[in-house]
């Protein structure tokens, strides 16, 4: 594995500008002071409830995220950069989902084979022909990021489904300036807190034709039992809609209404945080309690926005993933600003006999995992765990790709033993509205905590740190 | 609002004042219960107590005996009783999540932080009466709290009316359940009786509802059995009384009323039930049957909860 790229130090012992003053003022803090601030932040994030659930633990079910108080920064310059590349993929996407659901060019020019779309689960045929508003499918897009060098960002993951962790943006960023402040007056940040407004401003763009003047927006989600409600709670809160669930909602005449202390009120655009399969048991599955049944003819009737549209998985599967680069190309005639971690798809033979030969050195993703499960990490995993894997990956090749273990850039963290290295990622949130795509600079950094670790996942044991974007 | 957002808040407010009452109830219990024998005579305080919150039935089927121990766990920490004061404050907590966005920052970090502080009482329990003391008076100050944050943050909207009409309902039907247990130590032929024996058991009834510094207030008098009638149902200065819990509610519906522009049922049958109440005197009352009145007001009381219920909350 290459040596990682260190945001902070240049090899040598110079400092990268962006860090200089962060260098300063570490050197005038006690160790004693930051761990106080760090106790005082794990407190507030209790007091407020920022908490989120790991599915299968009986005990402790609500648990914080670590939150590491050492900003990670980034120059204006090298954000300018990445805000070029995370539209022009995210228009990409688009692009590739209205064609999919529709024309289907890029199936015809061979780009993207067939099967990969229409044996694909998460490809829904009830979105053939459908129209969205405006022709936007990815209202809300997380694209991960992890940077290799200088100017190299490439993604990792694109998240065009219900990406999660705004609200930790947010919430980092205040909490931070709660404790920091003398650090922030002896920096130019970008701020993010307008993120809310752009969101609400967005979701407005899309409403239906039939929507009244003022549009009505809710924020659906799974419940209190969710991992991610603390942010769906808070981001209803912050766009001033109404926070529902499935049980909260009824379709009548092909039109959705929540049921109101003064009777039913209709609703025309809902940002949803429930996954495709759970939203109308009428269409997907039948067990769901989750959903609102008929929600789907609602939306076949044009009377409703979902945002994200339904069927976007079929865009940000890792086995698309590795045709992203080709995909920018077909639709923009431009080159990929960002990259894309070389990809072998264990569907094709060659690549899965190189992948077999490769293991110990790979990383490998099930195409439709997320949240860091089921993935094998070559390097860290042991003769045993690779082999079990081996029978896995042979048995269903279609199910996998592998990535060579990527250099994530580290970043000065909080460790026990003071401030040390860690690698880090980053999530961008990508809005597209009827006019417009905005992203508010910066996004979510994830850290992997322990020592070499590559995993930022918080379900793994991953910590998150406040972003900054200067303004120069 | 949603009406689902309607029923959180209005239950929160429930769980929250039915948690203070448990508490206080246990409290006078234990005041009276420390007291000698001769004092407060052969009634089993404890199962009064179990009575006062209607869960006994339940109760027995896990315990034989109602003794301070059994009765203190199954009110206070029992998982199995819905309404123990811990499911009360868990159920609290898990309404407060899920409305979140209608609660202000203040009330949410009364029951938050109530909740984060009493996790170490669930799983450790109080092993000293000082330590129970101490956890009975924490619950009683973070209904306090509540209801301060409440009143003096919230916006003066249905979501206000509905949480404190979950405070009143609730309020009412604890008043009305200890006076449902107790009203046979009321009635005015026993006055002769008289003694040390029933005034323990007064001045318990009144400290369970936080009145017995009122009385005194109110009435200038040694403790008479009708006059705590009197105070406990028909005075309406008495937060705790059911005539002010009535003038309450009758006033957060007519709020909710005018808002919406339509009244229904609910506002309807509070106003009847309030009627009665200021029509009524303890002498009617007494003729009547104290026991029978209460019997129907419970009865009443509950129907409203239904009827809100109906109306606005599903």
């Amino acid at each position: 594995m290459a040596v990682a790229f260190d945001e902070m130090n240049i090899p040598g012992g110079d400092l990268r500008p962006a860090y200089q003053e962060l260098a300063r003022w570490l050197k005038e803090t006690p160790p004693e002071a930051l761990e106080y601030r760090r106790q005082e932040a794990e407190l507030l994030f209790r007091r407020i409830g920022i908490t989120f659930a790991v599915y299968g633990e009986a005990e402790s079910t609500e648990r914080l995220i670590p939150f590491d108080v050492i900003p990670r920064i980034m120059s204006g310059k090298e954000w300018a950069l990445l805000e070029k590349g995370l539209k022009q993929r995210v228009r990409a996407l688009n692009m590739f989902l209205r064609d999919i659901y529709h024309g289907r060019d890029i199936l015809r020019a061979e780009i993207v084979p067939d099967d990969l779309i229409f044996q694909n689960p998460v490809f829904r045929p009830e979105m053939n022909g459908q129209q969205v508003p405006h022709d936007v499918y990815v209202h809300i897009a997380g694209i991960d990021i992890v940077r290799v060098d200088a100017n190299d960002f490439i993604v990792l993951e694109d998240n065009a489904r219900t990406p999660s962790g705004v609200s930790y943006m947010l919430e980092n960023r205040e909490i931070m300036m709660r404790l920091f402040p003398d650090l922030f007056a002896r920096h130019k940040v970008a701020p993010v807190e307008r993120y809310p407004d752009e969101l609400l401003s967005a979701l407005r763009s899309v409403a239906p034709l039939s929507a009244s003047g003022e549009p009505t927006v809710a924020l659906l989600t799974p419940g209190v039992y969710n991992s991610a409600y603390y942010e769906h709670s808070f981001l209803a809160d912050k766009l001033g809609i109404e926070l529902v669930e499935g049980r909260d909602l009824i379709v009548k005449n092909n039109e959705v209404f929540m049921r109101t202390t003064e009777g039913v009120k209709r609703v025309d655009v809902i940002y949803r945080r429930v996954d495709d399969d759970f939203l109308d048991p009428l269409t997907f599955r039948p067990d769901s309690a989750l959903g609102v049944p008929g929600l789907m003819s609602a939306y076949a009737a044009g009377n409703i926005t979902l945002a994200n549209a339904v069927g976007t998985g079929i865009a940000d599967d890792k086995a698309i993933y590795s045709y992203m680069p080709d995909i920018v190309k077909f639709y923009l005639g431009e080159e990929p600003i960002l990259k894309n971690v070389p990809t072998w798809r264990c569907r094709e033979p060659k690549d899965l006999a190189y992948v077999l030969d490769h293991l110990s050195e790979l990383v490998v993703k099930e195409v439709h995992g997320s949240g860091g499960y089921g993935m094998l990490i070559g390097p860290a995993a042991t003769k045993a765990t690779i082999e079990a894997f081996r029978e896995k990956l042979k048995r269903e090749p279609e199910g996998f790709i592998a990535q060579p273990t990527l250099a994530l850039s580290t970043c000065p963290t909080c460790t026990a033993s003071g401030l040390a290295p860690r690698h880090v990622d980053l999530r961008p949130f990508v809005l597209t509205g009827s006019k417009s795509t905005t992203i508010v600079p910066g996004g979510l950094t994830r850290v992997a905590l322990k020592e070499g670790s590559l995993v930022v996942n918080s379900s793994q044991g991953g910590g998150t740190k406040d972003t900054w974007i200067l303004d120069e | 609002m949603l009406s689902r957002t309607a029923e959180n808040l209005y239950w929160l407010a429930r769980y929250v004042e039915r948690a203070e009452y448990l508490a206080r109830t246990i409290d006078a219990t234990l005041r009276v219960t420390a007291l000698p024998a001769a004092y407060i005579g052969k009634t089993n305080e404890w199962d009064s107590a179990l009575l006062t919150a209607g869960v006994a039935a339940s109760f027995y089927q896990t315990y034989e005996e109602a003794n301070e121990h059994n009765v203190v766990d199954y009110l206070s920490f029992s998982v199995d009783n819905p309404s123990s004061i811990r499911n009360c404050i868990e159920a609290a907590r898990l309404n407060s999540r899920s409305v979140r966005t209608a609660l202000t920052s203040e009330m949410w970090d009364t029951i938050n932080s109530a909740w984060i502080e009493l996790q170490a009482v669930w799983s450790k329990g109080t092993s000293t009466r000082e330590d129970l003391a101490k956890f009975l008076r924490f619950v009683q100050e973070t209904s306090l709290r509540f209801d301060g944050s409440a009143y003096r943050t919230m916006l003066r909207n249905d979501a206000y009316w509905f949480s404190r009409m979950g405070v009143h309902l609730e309020r009412a039907d604890n008043t009305a359940r200890i006076l449902d247990v107790k009203y046979h130590v009321l009635l005015p032929e026993e006055e002769h009786v008289g003694g040390p024996l029933d005034f323990y058991q007064w001045s318990s009834i009144l400290r369970s509802v936080s009145a017995l510094t009122a009385y005194h207030w109110v009435y200038r008098e040694t403790l008479k059995p009708w006059l705590i009638a009197d105070l406990l149902i028909l005075n309406d200065t008495l937060p705790r009384s059911l005539a002010s819990c009535y003038g309450n509610l009758v006033r957060n519906l007519d709020q909710i009323g005018v808002a919406y522009g339509r009244q229904g049922p609910a506002q309807r049958h509070a106003r009847g039930i309030r009627n009665r109440l200021e029509h009524s005197n303890m002498n009617d009352i007494f003729q009547h049957g104290v026991h029978e009145f209460i019997q129907e007001f419970i009865t009443d009381n509950s129907r409203l909860g239904e009827i809100i219920t109906k109306q606005y909350l599903i």
